[in-house]
């Protein structure tokens, strides 16, 4: 029999009809929605006349400019109060489950999907927005699309999709201590560059990745698209179904079984091919941060910004414009330098663990003086779970501001925006120009290095303030 | 929704050449609160295009009217980042129809396609032809031909060869778009969804 690998048989499951010299006709299992990319969708369908196929497949939620204070509140901004109605009108008039802002499952998309459990290995998935490929991590493809598509996909429940190539990226071995999921993904990035991976779809395999929780799984396929892939999975195992267990959406009693034994088989077979393979060393990966304005601009966070050396025409020209960005040289090392504001949140690093994490280094210490420091929980679960263990408490002791959850700061749709020249410490998944707020200067980075900077008020390496 | 046909275009070009442009730079996330698509050409590359004050800067291309057409000559990697479609209306509604570059991003290429706008991708040595030609000679026409996938600089005569697959060459060139296709296999679709 011929072998195929884990994405060849989730895909190929889900062709309708390949149309000949041209994509394949793809059934999407489950479509999330939000209320940017959504509304012109929604008016292209009226505007034809046509409904929303299957409702059911469809769940949404508010997230990329909702404020992060007083969420009981009406919307100040009067275009984002306008996006949100609209999505409450749709979801309304088209019966879509809706997580509306302030119930207790609201949240940024990437979040809540897994968090209920309506996120399972073996769907297709896709949403209006680029991070769709965090549910990867569950071993399911997922994807963002644009408002066309997402018209397409309320419609007919179908998108027009060529298949990518496939590409394998293996990392084995144990991660030192000090080192997150967060710091493989920049490490990858900074190896094969922010185009590194356009046109593929890539598995993630390898005992290191197999030793992270899901959580930090979801770190990693969050951001297989900051270095062009389409998305990125990981073959569901013990800890995905662990995770999974109980979750509102999840099937219980034989069902559970069932689907387990099912999810059991979604795995790439011994010996099928890939377009592309790269392997890396766990041993090799230290605490990164990116000093530039892609994220494939990442270093260790002791290390050096790279020198123009070799480069010339439009490469140095674009490379020195970035640093001219970011007020940096050069060759410079960025240990040392100062910051101004640290951000905690994103559907990168949103996360209970990742809240976790923070608190447990910060406890007992103080943010320094210069530091304004945001964390934004990805969800209301997120924030329940945050007060009731007691990290709330420990954060704000430590001067912390705790928001309501939002895609806040990481896009800057809403008031959380980096003022212009201040440097923001952030474990959201891009440093672009203006992304956090227009002249804003974006360094990535784990929630254990933004702790590490919060606390001593610079660029520093978590290994040399935080001692287990 | 349905637009212009595109079968031949025949236009002088904008020069773009900074390489890894992000759709947060084509189009910023504090414009897309709109809840229709007309109107995001005037935010074009907002912050390369206007100060603070919203005052034009005289260094970025758009604002220097030597250089105008439907055509955008960008660097590589062009459109990575969000997969805000926003970022196509806006180069749509400013008046570009083309875009040529040595490397896209793909959902960016997508999108392109699915309203319209071509996506021309050139090997990175005609590309730079193409600059250099352009920014010495802004009055420089370049013609773009679907039927025939050619690109071609009529000041020489080069030309190149691009890559369309036939079904969305098909679209583009009867101003079709991938829903009415889907909707006319509506109970084949049915007949899938009863599988999952």
């Amino acid at each position: 029999m011929e072998k195929t690998t884990l994405f060849d048989k989730i895909w190929d499951a889900h062709v309708v009809r390949s149309v000949p010299s041209g994509p394949d006709v793809f059934f999407i299992d489950k479509h999330f929605i939000h209320e940017v990319t959504s509304p012109v969708a929604f008016l292209n369908l009226e505007k034809r006349g046509v409904s929303v196929k299957y409702p059911h497949r469809t769940v949404a939620t508010p997230d990329h400019n909702v404020p992060t204070v007083d969420q009981d509140q009406t919307i100040k901004d009067k275009l984002s109060r306008m996006q949100v109605e609209r999505l409450r009108e749709n979801c309304n008039k088209y019966g879509i489950e809706l997580h509306d802002l302030g119930s207790a499952h609201h949240g940024i998309v990437h979040v809540i999907g897994p968090e209920l459990g309506i996120t399972q290995p073996g769907m297709t998935i896709v949403c209006g927005d680029s991070h769709t490929s965090t549910h990867g991590a569950f071993g399911a493809i997922a994807f963002g699309i644009g408002t066309s598509e997402v018209e397409m996909v309320l419609a007919t429940q179908c998108i027009m999709q060529s298949k990518p190539k496939k590409m394998r990226i293996t990392v084995n071995g144990d991660l030192s201590s000090g080192v997150t999921s967060k710091d493989i993904i920049l490490y990858i990035i900074a190896k094969i560059s922010a185009a590194g991976a356009t046109g593929y779809f890539v598995e993630y395999a390898g005992s290191a990745i197999q030793s992270l929780s899901m959580e930090a799984r979801m770190t990693i396929c969050n951001m297989s698209i900051e270095m062009g892939a389409r998305g990125g999975l990981i073959a569901p195992d013990e800890t995905t179904f662990n995770y999974l267990k109980g979750k509102q959406y999840s099937p219980v009693g034989e069902e559970w079984d069932k689907v387990v034994e099912e999810w059991s088989q979604l795995k790439t077979d011994d010996g099928a091919v890939f377009d592309k393979e790269y392997e890396f060393d766990a041993a090799d990966i230290e605490p990164m941060i990116t000093y530039g304005t892609n994220p494939g601009m990442g270093i260790k966070v002791k290390g050096n910004i790279p020198s123009t050396d070799g480069m010339e025409g439009s490469n140095k020209s674009s490379y020195l414009k970035s640093l001219d960005y970011m007020g940096f040289a050069p060759g410079e090392p960025v240990s040392g330098k100062k910051v101004d504001y640290v951000f905690v949140g994103s559907c990168t690093n949103g996360r209970i663990e990742d809240i976790r994490s923070v608190a447990q280094f910060v406890k007992g210490h103080k943010k320094a003086d210069n530091i304004t420091a945001w964390i934004v929980p990805g969800s209301k679960e997120v924030e329940k779970m945050a007060q009731e263990e007691g990290l709330v408490k420990i954060l704000e002791d430590a001067g912390f501001e705790l928001r309501q959850p939002g895609c806040s700061a990481c896009l800057a749709m809403n008031d959380d925006k980096i003022p212009a020249g201040k440097y923001a410490v952030s474990t959201s998944n891009r440093n672009f120009e203006g992304r956090q707020g227009p002249g804003a200067r974006t360094m990535l980075a784990s929630p254990l290095t933004v702790a590490a900077v919060a606390v001593t008020g610079v660029i520093t390496d978590p290994r040399e303030v935080f001692q287990n | 929704m349905a637009y212009d046909k595109f079968t031949v275009l025949k236009s002088r070009a904008v020069p773009l050449p900074s390489e890894n442009v992000d759709t947060d730079q084509i189009i910023p996330a504090r414009f897309l609160k709109a809840t229709e698509r007309e109107g995001f050409g005037d935010n074009l590359f907002r912050d390369w295009r206007y100060d603070v004050e919203g005052n034009p800067k005289k260094d970025f291309v758009l604002n220097d009217p030597t250089y105008t057409g439907k055509i955008l000559v960008a660097g590589k990697n062009f459109g990575s980042g969000s997969s805000r479609e926003h970022a196509v209306w806006a180069i749509y509604d400013y008046g570009f129809r083309c875009v040529v570059s040595s490397f896209f991003a793909d959902i960016f290429k997508n999108n392109c396609l699915n309203i319209g706008v071509l996506p021309v991708t050139v090997t990175p040595e005609f590309a730079d032809k193409l600059l250099n030609a352009i920014t010495e000679d802004p009055s420089t026409e370049i013609e773009v031909s679907i039927p025939a996938q050619t690109i071609t600089l009529l000041s020489t005569g080069e030309s190149e060869s691009f890559d369309i697959n036939s079904y969305k060459k098909d679209n583009m060139q009867n101003g079709f778009d991938d829903i009415d296709y889907l909707l006319s296999m509506e109970s084949e679709i049915d007949q899938f969804e009863k599988t999952r």
